[in-house]
């Protein structure tokens, strides 16, 4: 157990050190959603109403936990990119070849990817105001927590695409394939309540719908907003950690499975 | 160590069949053109891939099934560097310390310590990227040996080295078998590397063609080496092999004599043949004689023949 600690801390800590000093990278990350929620907010603010909109919110307000969302996102996606080169030729041949587990190896990567997706979503937050939000405390913390739960689980999506891959041209396509409409159908953009009936459908099979509703009504937790026909707080969390763990599990099988080059 | 083994990318055999021994404390070199197999056969000693076929026993430890407890005791050296060029010398020798489950005192102690003899003291808070490709050479050997393994593998190290740098680190492997009784196992193409081994084994289109000491290898050629450009090689073959009696082997346009008392032949030939011959060069047998001997192939004959009927492996 202190041997997989140990290891898993490693591989963990290499992430961070790795940020710290390649700071551009993650900070395009952050500021690209950002850019996104200002014009999308800004434009459509004034015209755009989505059928099922919740009373008294406008549509800038609306997309901000989408866009938090976003950021996990995008900076889940260049953390597992760099796994892609590593396994190519380079530092992970030094890992695979070490006393390590699969498992373990990607309990760090994920680990790993989840913090750097994390702390700037983290700074996304404090733009609360902005959107029309007055986060108390406790909604912070609960909300910085239902963050981390859905970048563990988006980076565990990263990491079993990029432990299957051999390119990282690959990898963009597959990104923007299965990612970006797994946050698309989410409710990050309009209110499940208010979509046509099929695209409903496909909206509440998406397990992402759940992490994306429970970190909405942790932004408000002790506000009286309605939020307009979410699932209830408790079920939310539910799935989006079953989702967290299942993704966990496909990523290390995955890793478990795929043959060094 | 290892016997029948095989390996295979898809329809393709990188490794057919190959068996062998390496005792303790050997220096033992896998010598073989690019997409001759040796480099599958590093992948699979070095515990990167599992054998498909065959039973190997490396420590006394099964390759297939006791692997974890195998690597701990395993060192390994890649061609293409696998230390983190954004982390400084000191935290890559700390990372790798840790995946093998050293922390704390200890690590520090012995990280301490390899960087001292590797004489990268000085060096430790520099970022790996900053560093020539002969120090991060020694920092990918500190790593391998910071957890003190029986068994060192290494991966063509002397890649990118320039010769000076490639004789340091040569001398620092045997040193280190001298010292430490580290058993050396390395893929090379670079003769004066395989010279240095006290074995080699040949490998040739993923077979085993020959292994013994390089003297003895040597010594398996017939003599000296007489090697003759011609205008026109194919006629001047058949010849000499009716005037003369003797066998030229056609080598990629040369025509290759192994004689005892090669002087002689040399004297006969030009002689006979003196209007036919542009140059003659004589020679006692390098390992590249003994390639070309076992396999009537230059041993850089091409990469692009080499890579038809090999492995995909460089």
């Amino acid at each position: 157990m202190n041997e997989i600690a140990l290891q898993a801390g490693t591989l963990w800590l290499r992430e961070i050190t790795r940020f710290m000093r390649q700071r551009s990278r993650v900070i395009g990350s952050f500021l690209q959603p950002l850019v996104f929620w200002l014009l999308l907010g800004a434009g459509l603010r004034a015209s755009f109403k989505p059928a099922g909109m919740p009373a008294g919110m406008d549509y800038f307000e609306y997309l901000y936990p989408g866009f938090i969302v976003l950021v996990l996102l995008f900076t889940a996606i260049f953390a597992t990119i760099s796994t892609v080169e590593d396994r190519r030729e380079g530092f992970l041949q030094g890992v695979l070849v070490a006393p390590i587990s699969r498992s373990t190896i990607v309990i760090g990567q994920a680990l790993g990817g989840a913090t750097l997706a994390w702390v700037p979503s983290v700074i996304f937050l404090v733009l609360a105001p902005f959107a029309g939000i007055h986060l108390s405390l406790g909604a912070a913390i609960a909300a910085a927590l239902m963050m981390a739960v859905i970048a563990f689980a988006l980076t565990c999506i990263g990491l079993a695409i990029a432990w299957k891959i051999e390119s990282t041209q690959g990898f963009h396509a597959i990104m923007n394939l299965i990612l970006v409409p797994i946050w698309l159908l989410s409710g990050a953009f309009w209110p499940i309540s208010g979509a046509p009936a099929v695209l409903q459908w496909i909206m509440r099979l998406n397990p992402l719908t759940y992490g994306m509703a429970a970190l909405r009504q942790t932004l408000y937790l002790g506000e009286t907003q309605a939020l307009g026909g979410l699932p209830s707080l408790a079920f939310a969390i539910a799935i989006a950690v079953a989702f967290a763990i299942a993704t966990f599990a496909l990523a290390a099988r995955t890793a478990r499975r795929a043959t060094a080059f | 160590m290892a016997s029948e083994l095989r390996f295979r990318y898809g329809q393709r055999t990188a490794i057919d069949g190959v068996s062998f021994t390496i005792g303790r404390g050997e220096f033992f070199g896998l010598l073989g053109p690019n997409g001759g197999g040796k480099t599958t056969l590093f992948k699979i000693i070095s515990t990167l891939v599992p054998p498909q076929d065959g039973d190997a026993r490396i420590l006394g430890f099964d390759l297939r099934r006791d692997t974890i407890a195998l690597r701990r005791r395993i060192g390994v050296v890649f061609q293409h560097p696998s230390v983190d060029g954004k982390l400084t010398v000191g935290e890559n020798l700390a990372h790798h310390g840790r995946l093998y489950g050293l922390g704390g005192a200890r690590l520090r102690e012995r990280a301490a310590k390899m960087l001292e003899r590797l004489g990268l003291s000085d060096r430790a808070g520099d970022l790996a990227e900053t560093l020539s490709g002969g120090l991060k050479r020694r920092v990918e050997l500190a790593t391998a040996l910071l957890h003190n393994p029986e068994l060192l593998v290494l991966d063509e190290p002397s890649t990118g080295l320039d010769p000076a740098a490639r004789r340091d680190f040569l001398n620092y492997l045997a040193h280190l078998r001298e010292t430490a009784g580290v058993t050396i196992v390395l893929t090379t193409h670079y003769m004066e590397e395989a010279e240095r081994c006290d074995r080699i084994g040949v490998l040739h289109q993923g077979r085993l063609v020959a292994i013994a000491p390089p003297a003895e290898l040597k010594a398996r050629v017939g003599g000296d080496i007489v090697a003759i450009n011609a205008r026109d090689p194919e006629t001047l073959r058949r010849k000499i092999a009716e005037r003369m009696r003797v066998n030229a082997m056609l080598v990629d346009g040369v025509l290759r004599v192994e004689r005892p008392r090669g002087h002689d032949f040399v004297r006969d030939v030009v002689d006979a043949f003196g209007d036919e011959i542009e140059s003659v060069t004589f020679g006692k047998p390098t390992l590249e004689d003994v390639f070309v001997h076992l396999t009537g192939h230059r041993f850089f004959a091409g990469a692009s023949g080499a890579r038809e009927d090999g492995a995909r492996d460089e």
